[in-house]
């Protein structure tokens, strides 16, 4: 029952001719175009400019699909000549061009919207570019295969022009795109208001300002991939002991910058870093059931539940309350409410294994929430109005009571959970935990206690997310039941998998990429379930270690590497003795 | 399969009484829990007919509903345990693909409604749902199977149930965006909304329309599956999938004929429940999904005439539950915890009887 991907599966793979990859690329970029038309994403996105006036996220979003129809084609090395590649690049843009062009085609005919509320009018004249409609479906037709063809020119050049190019396309767009974040930290101090002048406007990035950045970012790529080869002969004549030093001091700077940072970014940035401080909290309490027992549990949002409720229940100045405690006698007790729920979580599934586990798990979640939102429960936990008016957390005469003081509370909590997350790992226990993550029969075997161990991930696994609760209820102040649904478990799951199951980095990484990028990029927000679906089924599919893997599962990958070249190497002898 | 490989899919659900072999405080909260389930359904059953709130019309009327409601339920556990009985993977994406269809279904109904057509013509413009519902829900649940189970196909992991939980989520939220996130009315046409008295009581039409159509589907589905070439093929490789290969069945198109046939069962009871329910939005196919499942797995997982059983006894126990249990012990509105008692049972039956109510030993064995 590990997570273990085997790389080969026994699915013949039928060898496509080149030209018929082209067909099946053209028609999936098409179909990807469509897709992002129907749903709406194209259509949100478009409402977002990137360069002011010149470029909106929505076609950035258009033109990177049918860029991408001739890096497929082109990353392939299908074809014998460059002029046969670029040919195929531009022949699977126009197909997918083509296909995405129906939408608008049928459109001119005929109102859609009755049925698809985002083919709307907004869309159609930004597929046909506001011109009128064969005009505007041969205009997206031919800048598919411009693009389709500039994609594949983009793979056949050379790698030192290709990376700063690609680097400054990127940094120049990340500047455009965080344009909230980054303008009112640069206008803010007069030392910067220049630089903000040069790049910005009230509005978003200028086209000038892309230009510098895009320049200023593709110089320094092409710097750095010169002068490498010479930077790490250099770094290499440092004497090992003093390598580290800096490098840690690097670190530690990098660190305090990043902590400084959300007192100037002001308390939106600060909201955003305290909730995804909230999903690292949660990811690292998953993590340990999940990514070190093996623990699939989708009913985690019980937990976190239970600490918000009971926090709430002994703050509050609500009838429901129990007693009116400060937050920092609340917490411990809340986060005890917490682990005492994950036990009696964790009885009676101890004997389920694997799939059925998670279905059970996400069941007892659904009747914890079942209960809280009912009347019945209502005269305790007050119903579908949930808890109200939770006091914010006091210390002395400082009262947390803006996200970037409760970012700081979280933070202080998330580190402390990390050091535990990370000696728990290392410890007899951890050990023990990835023993029956491997092997539940064999560890049992091995005289491991399996009650005890399982009960400890899902009691400790608690904690953590009745702390994050705990935190949540007086950030928010109000508590209702609805802020508990099964997609919070899903959540947490999603990130811990895109992180990286079982690395401590991973999950914090997973929470940015995440929880902190919907929300910072308001159009995504409507989107970001199914963006966490579809980067789910990715990272499975494409990278089931996660972007972050831990360090014991990249030496296992490299282990399994070797291992598959070994045994590769023996067919080839054999072939040859044979 | 390898030997390795083989025996983790042996030992994956070990049988209830395997593992632990002295009397512990888990058997001790375990045996308290079904003392305490068993508690609450006798004493409820007893103050409520104590109390004597319900008459014999309304018990009847809770039953034929629920009845109503387990045929769809049934239809969607199908599915499931097809599904699960050759690939042995749970189809976590299947309330969804129903979802889809029924979803689709909803403009040619409101298109239909709007026409006059549904109340002119009700047989023909209900086959016209069904086959449309059906389209989509195959299309979904075969895209779903190519990107999400193929590749994991040889791979005893949870890796496909971890896909299955995204791709539900995926398309969930596709068809919000689609279709926009407001809950849409079913059309109710007239011929619906009348009532057949039958010896002193009254069943409504629509329940008659949904439970023939369901045992309907039903008995189409069992004569496939035990009759057809295809069928028999199924049957061979839910057994032993090398041992099928080995007979020259090609594994793939059969995997793939469950699939489609899964979601054609999915595709009526999409549309039926929408029919009972007359509502529809991105996430309606989450609880008919999970109680399906609990349906399938009551039923024994992979057992066909066991998911139908196991979904009708679902529809029943969760129709008469919450007055006969609930309200005989003074829970204030029983009816918010109607799926309270479906969740209950789900865990119940994973904890206490993962093997399913009737134990068979097929399904045993696959446990």
């Amino acid at each position: 029952m590990s997570f273990d991907v085997v790389a080969s599966s026994r699915i013949e793979e039928r060898r496509a001719t080149p030209w018929g990859f082209v067909l099946q690329t053209g028609a999936q970029i098409g179909l990807l175009g469509v897709f992002l038309t129907v749903v709406g994403i194209l259509g949100m996105f478009n409402k977002r400019p990137v360069i002011v006036g010149y470029l909106t996220l929505g076609y950035a979003a258009l033109g990177l699909t049918f860029l991408l129809a001739g890096i497929l084609i082109a990353r392939r090395r299908l074809f014998p000549t460059t002029a046969q590649t670029l040919l195929a690049g531009a022949a699977a843009g126009a197909l997918g061009g083509a296909i995405t062009s129906l939408l608008p085609t049928v459109m001119s005919f005929t109102s859609l919207r009755s049925v698809f509320v985002s083919l709307d009018n907004l869309i159609y004249k930004m597929l046909t570019f506001g011109l009128s409609a064969p005009v505007g479906i041969a205009a997206l037709i031919a800048l598919a295969t411009a693009l389709g063809f500039l994609g594949a020119l983009f793979m056949e050049l050379p790698d030192r022009i290709r990376r700063p190019l690609a680097g400054g396309l990127t940094a120049a767009t990340l500047a455009g795109l965080f344009q909230e974040l980054i303008r009112p930290i640069l206008a803010n101090s007069k030392t910067s208001k220049p630089i903000h002048d040069l790049l910005y406007t009230w509005t978003g990035l200028t086209l000038r300002g892309a230009i510098i950045i895009f320049l200023l970012a593709a110089a320094g790529m092409f710097l750095w991939l010169v002068n490498r080869d010479r930077v790490t002969a250099y770094s290499n004549q440092i004497p090992p002991q003093r390598r580290q030093r800096i490098r840690w001091t690097f670190f530690a700077a990098a660190l305090l910058l990043a902590t400084l940072f959300p007192l100037y970014a002001g308390h939106f940035i600060g909201q955003v870093l305290l909730t995804v401080g909230l999903f690292t909290l949660m990811g690292m309490g998953l993590n340990l059931e999940v990514g070190i027992a093996g623990l699939l549990d989708l009913g985690f949002v019980a937990f976190y539940a239970v600490g918000a409720y009971a926090t709430g229940l002994l703050m509050a100045d609500s009838p429901f309350a129990l007693a009116h405690l400060s937050f920092w006698e609340a917490m411990p007790i809340a986060v005890f409410c917490s682990v005492i729920m994950g036990i009696i979580f964790g009885i009676p599934v101890l004997k389920v294994r694997g799939d059925y586990l998670a279905v059970a798990t996400m069941g007892l979640g659904e009747i914890v929430r079942v209960i809280v939102l009912s009347d019945a429960a209502a005269p305790l936990l007050g119903g579908a109005k949930g808890v109200l008016q939770i006091p914010r957390p006091v210390i002395g005469d400082l009262h947390l009571n803006n996200p970037v003081s409760l970012f700081y509370l979280t933070l202080l909590a998330s580190l402390i959970a990390a050091y535990a997350a990370w000696r728990l790992e290392e410890s007899r226990l951890g050990r023990a935990w990835k023993a029956i993550r491997d092997d539940e029969d064999v560890a049992q075997a091995l005289g491991i206690n399996l009650i005890r161990v399982k009960l400890l991930a899902y009691g400790l696994g608690a904690a953590f997310a009745g702390l994050a609760g705990s935190i949540f209820a007086v950030m928010l102040g109000t508590i209702y039941p609805h802020s508990f649904q099964l997609i919070i478990s899903i959540n947490i799951l999603a990130l811990i998998i895109v992180g990286g199951m079982g690395s401590l980095p991973g999950v914090a990484l997973g929470a940015i990429v995440l929880i902190g990028l919907p929300e910072m990029l308001r159009e995504f927000g409507e989107f970001r379930y199914l963006f966490y679906g579809v980067a789910i089924v990715a990272v499975m599919r494409l990278k089931p270690e996660g972007l972050w893997p831990s360090a014991a599962k990249r030496r296992e990958m490299t282990i399994d590497a070797e291992t598959l070249a070994v045994q590769k190497g023996a067919e080839l002898t054999e072939e040859k003795t044979a | 399969m390898t030997a390795i490989e083989k025996s983790v899919t042996k030992v994956r659900f070990p049988s209830v009484r395997g593992s632990w072999h002295s009397f512990t405080y888990v058997d001790a909260v375990l045996w308290m829990l079904r003392i305490g389930v068993l508690a609450v359904v006798i004493l409820g059953t007893i103050g409520t007919l104590l109390k004597g709130t319900y008459g014999i019309t309304q018990w009847f009327a809770f039953f034929t509903f629920g009845l109503t409601i387990g045929g769809v339920y049934a239809l969607i556990a199908l599915g499931y345990t097809m599904v699960y009985g050759i690939l042995r993977l749970i189809n976590f994406a299947h309330g969804d693909i129903t979802m889809t269809g029924a979803f689709s279904a909803f403009f040619l109904a409101r298109s239909f409604d709007r026409s006059g057509f549904l109340d002119s013509h009700p047989a023909l413009s209900m086959v016209c749902l069904m086959l449309l519902s059906m389209a989509v829900c195959t299309a979904t649940a075969l895209i779903v199977e190519r990107i999400c189970y193929r590749p994991f196909r040889h791979v005893a992991s949870l890796a496909p149930l971890i896909c299955a939980i995204g791709a539900s989520f995926a398309i969930q939220h596709t068809f919000r965006g689609m279709f926009g996130n407001n809950v849409r009315s079913y059309p109710d046409p007239e011929w619906m909304k009348g009532f057949i008295e039958f010896a002193g009581f009254s069943i409504a039409v629509s329940q008659i329309v949904v439970l023939g159509t369901a045992l309907a589907a039903m008995l189409f589905l069992y004569l496939i599956v035990q009759k057809t070439k295809m069928g028999t093929a199924m049957r061979a490789v839910s057994e032993d999938r090398d041992a099928a290969a080995l007979m020259g069945i090609d594994s793939n198109k059969v995997i793939i004929f469950t699939f489609v046939l899964g979601a054609c069962m999915a595709g009526i009871g999409g549309v039926l429940y929408c029919f009972v329910y007359k509502q529809i939005y991105f996430f309606s196919g989450f609880l008919p999904g999970i109680k399906a499942f609990s349906a399938a797995v009551l039923g024994g997982i992979g057992n066909i005439p066991g998911a139908m059983v196991g979904g009708f006894f679902l529809g029943v126990v969760e129709s008469i539950g919450p007055p006969l249990f609930l309200d005989g012990i003074g829970i204030p509105a029983p009816y918010q915890l109607r799926d309270l008692i479906a969740f209950t049972m789900l865990v119940l039956v994973l904890v206490f009887r993962p093997q399913g109510l009737f134990g068979e030993a097929l399904s045993r064995k696959r446990a």
